[in-house]
């Protein structure tokens, strides 16, 4: 099963719900649907390598972290993210290789601030088929 | 989306109980302050559930409540108050939000609206201009993140020290725009890199900068007190927050209590509810860095304020004293406070959280600057957009009942999705300008999100806490001109 997700409802914010047949991919469809929601995806270049490893006590929590560090690297370094690369040790550490390149406005039509992903309500639920995780942002 | 099936009891026209026993967990029953058609649209969503969880904190009094613009939110509903025992309670980082002292703040001038309307849209782009807004948006104020340490300790303080401001503005800040209970060494280093190109910006989402005209005077004396003196004048309102600053400083400390929520044997509904004692290491941590991203708050909202300044006296071509521009008040709607409070009639300290809240303390209360001891503390309450806004005055009614809180602003009855797809920014902005409302921002799309359709009727939400005695209406004003991220 190819990792995806769909964007899902919610009053005062915004959601996704996000599948993997394993960690990895899911993980990947966090960071894609998540950068979808700020901008679209297909217009960011991939000039810029960026290797992160991350380290949670669990799946959820390492979910959110990853998320919350993307969006620190696009406030802080401007960075915005195409396509990644990631390996899951263990279940709750990994390292990813992103490719993006720098926030260009004049290229990069932001469609909407996220403050952050939540922990609300958020369960990473093992399937027959794989993994899925219902993420809400704060927007 | 499901209807909400839980229990709740009618109390009178405006109070809703959820009793405890409607979850096994629950340690006080919540409160709902809504009229039965806003119990209907709150019952569309789970914020209702998220009242009933709210209560399973440990050391909660009163009730877990919510104001009558309750919402959706994450953990808390957005217009949730609960307030907890310091001595054996916790203090919960959801219970604020990402966005720490998000608030506003109202200035009055001396300047009519047949002055200001011919300009309007020369003034808007100047503020456009002059404000740094939108997303990632960096300041014109250069400050270094060890440089930062100063604005996180003295808050608006420090913009006064810096020329954004003056003493006056001070006065009539909560807090007097810094809380004393701030250190910066309980601040993360990346926290502080969020921060320190940010300030001075007014950022994205709901988050505006309105120029206003005052249409009604429900209560004379006490609006002149606020140097609001007659229909026609011309107001400006300020909506904004702490930032990435506070967002990073929420992110941070939930990830520290997911641990402490284990450590102490903490049971919860949901983990963005994760909290730790008040009085704990992580508590102390928590509420050591929320008061650095309030005071960042404070001082980014003096800073738009003089930039806000700026441009009136160029586009008006008059000097400031001219038209005053003075501050009415500032209020922080995402906060966590410890207040004195009664409780069962006897005198305890308790951590207030206000998610989407706003403190209405009554006359005479320590905390209310001396200017506004005789009439109680003002309450700032945003509309949308399109529609108006409210400025209230705190009871001694609010101060038995919800630990002196109110309602904030309006509430979203549509999610963001719903309001893109059914509207467009330009059409919008359009509808806006037909109205006499000229607008200018960042972002078109997020213009659609922010629209009027996506809120509860801010009139309704004021009538409810209104009759219900838990803030008391002063004046309504309706925006001119609006600049967004």
């Amino acid at each position: 099963m190819a990792g995806r997700f769909e964007v899902i409802s919610h009053t005062a914010d915004i959601g996704i719900v996000v599948y993997g047949s394993c960690l990895d991919e899911l993980m990947t469809s966090a960071a894609e649907g998540m950068i979808d929601l700020i901008t679209d995806r297909s217009r960011i270049g991939s000039s810029i390598v960026k290797r992160i490893e991350l380290e949670a006590g669990d799946g959820e929590i390492l979910l959110v972290k990853w998320l919350n560090e993307l969006l620190f690297l696009f406030e802080v370094e401007r960075l915005l993210f195409t396509s990644f690369d990631i390996t899951i040790v263990g279940g709750n550490r990994m390292m990813a290789k992103c490719c993006g390149e720098e926030f260009d406005p004049t290229r990069h039509h932001i469609k909407r601030e996220i403050k952050a992903a939540t922990y609300h309500n958020l369960n990473i639920v093992k399937e027959s088929g794989g993994y899925s995780a219902r993420i809400i942002f704060d927007i | 989306m499901s209807l909400w099936q839980g229990k709740i009891r009618r109390i009178d026209d405006y109070r809703w109980e959820i009793p405890v026993d409607y979850k096994n967990g629950m340690k006080v029953p919540g409160l709902v302050y809504a009229d039965n058609r806003m119990l209907d649209v709150a019952r569309e969503e789970q914020s209702l559930e998220q009242v009933a969880n709210v209560a399973f904190l440990p050391g909660i009094v009163g009730r877990s409540m919510a104001m009558p613009d309750i919402h959706l939110g994450y953990g808390f509903p957005i217009g949730g108050v609960a307030a907890t025992r310091v001595r054996d309670g916790v203090v919960s980082p959801g219970g604020v939000g990402y966005d720490i002292n998000c608030g506003v703040r109202l200035l009055r001038s001396t300047l009519e609206e047949e002055e200001v309307r011919p300009k309007i849209k020369e003034l808007i782009d100047d503020l456009f201009r002059n404000i740094p807004s939108g997303i990632g948006s960096e300041g014109k104020i250069k400050i270094t993140v060890k440089e930062i340490d100063e604005v996180l300790s003295q808050g608006a303080g420090w913009a006064v020290h810096h020329g954004y401001g003056s003493q006056d503005d001070l006065d009539v800040t909560e807090e007097n725009g810094c809380m004393k209970t701030a250190d910066p060494d309980k601040v993360s280093e990346r926290a502080k890199k969020r921060g320190a190109p940010q300030l001075g910006t007014l950022g994205s989402g709901n988050h505006f900068l309105e120029v206003q005209v005052v249409r009604e005077i429900y209560d004379e004396k006490a609006a002149k007190v606020m140097g609001i003196t007659h229909v026609g004048q011309v107001l400006v309102l300020i909506h904004t927050g702490s930032r990435g600053l506070g967002y990073q400083i929420c992110d941070d400390s939930l990830r520290t209590m997911a641990d402490s929520v284990h450590r102490y044997g903490i049971v919860l509904p949901d983990r963005q509810l994760a909290c730790a004692p008040v009085e704990s290491e992580e508590g102390k941590d928590y509420l050591a860095a929320m008061a650095c991203a309030a005071n960042y708050a404070w001082a980014n909202r003096l800073c738009i304020t003089h930039w806000a300044r700026e441009s009136f006296v160029r586009i008006l071509g008059k000097k400031l004293d001219m038209i005053s521009l003075q501050q009415v008040y500032d209020v922080a709607h995402n906060i966590a406070k410890i207040e004195d409070h009664l409780v069962e009639g006897k005198n305890e300290k308790l951590c207030v959280h206000r998610k989407g809240a706003t403190r209405a303390f009554p006359a005479g209360k320590k905390g209310v600057p001396e200017r506004y001891q005789d009439i109680g503390q003002p309450v700032l309450i945003p509309g949308d957009m399109g529609r108006c806004s409210f400025i209230a005055l705190g009871t001694e009614r609010a101060m038995e009942e919800t630990f002196g809180s109110t309602c904030h602003g309006a509430g979203r009855v549509l999610s963001r999705g719903a309001a893109r797809r059914e509207l467009r920014g330009r059409d919008i902005a359009a509808g806006l300008a037909a109205r006499g409302i000229y607008i200018k921002a960042e972002s078109m799309g997020s213009l659609a999100e922010e629209a009027s359709n996506a809120y509860k009727d801010i009139s309704d939400v004021v009538r409810i806490t209104n009759e219900a005695g838990i803030s008391r209406r002063v004046a309504m004003a309706e925006p001119i001109g609006v600049i967004k991220g």
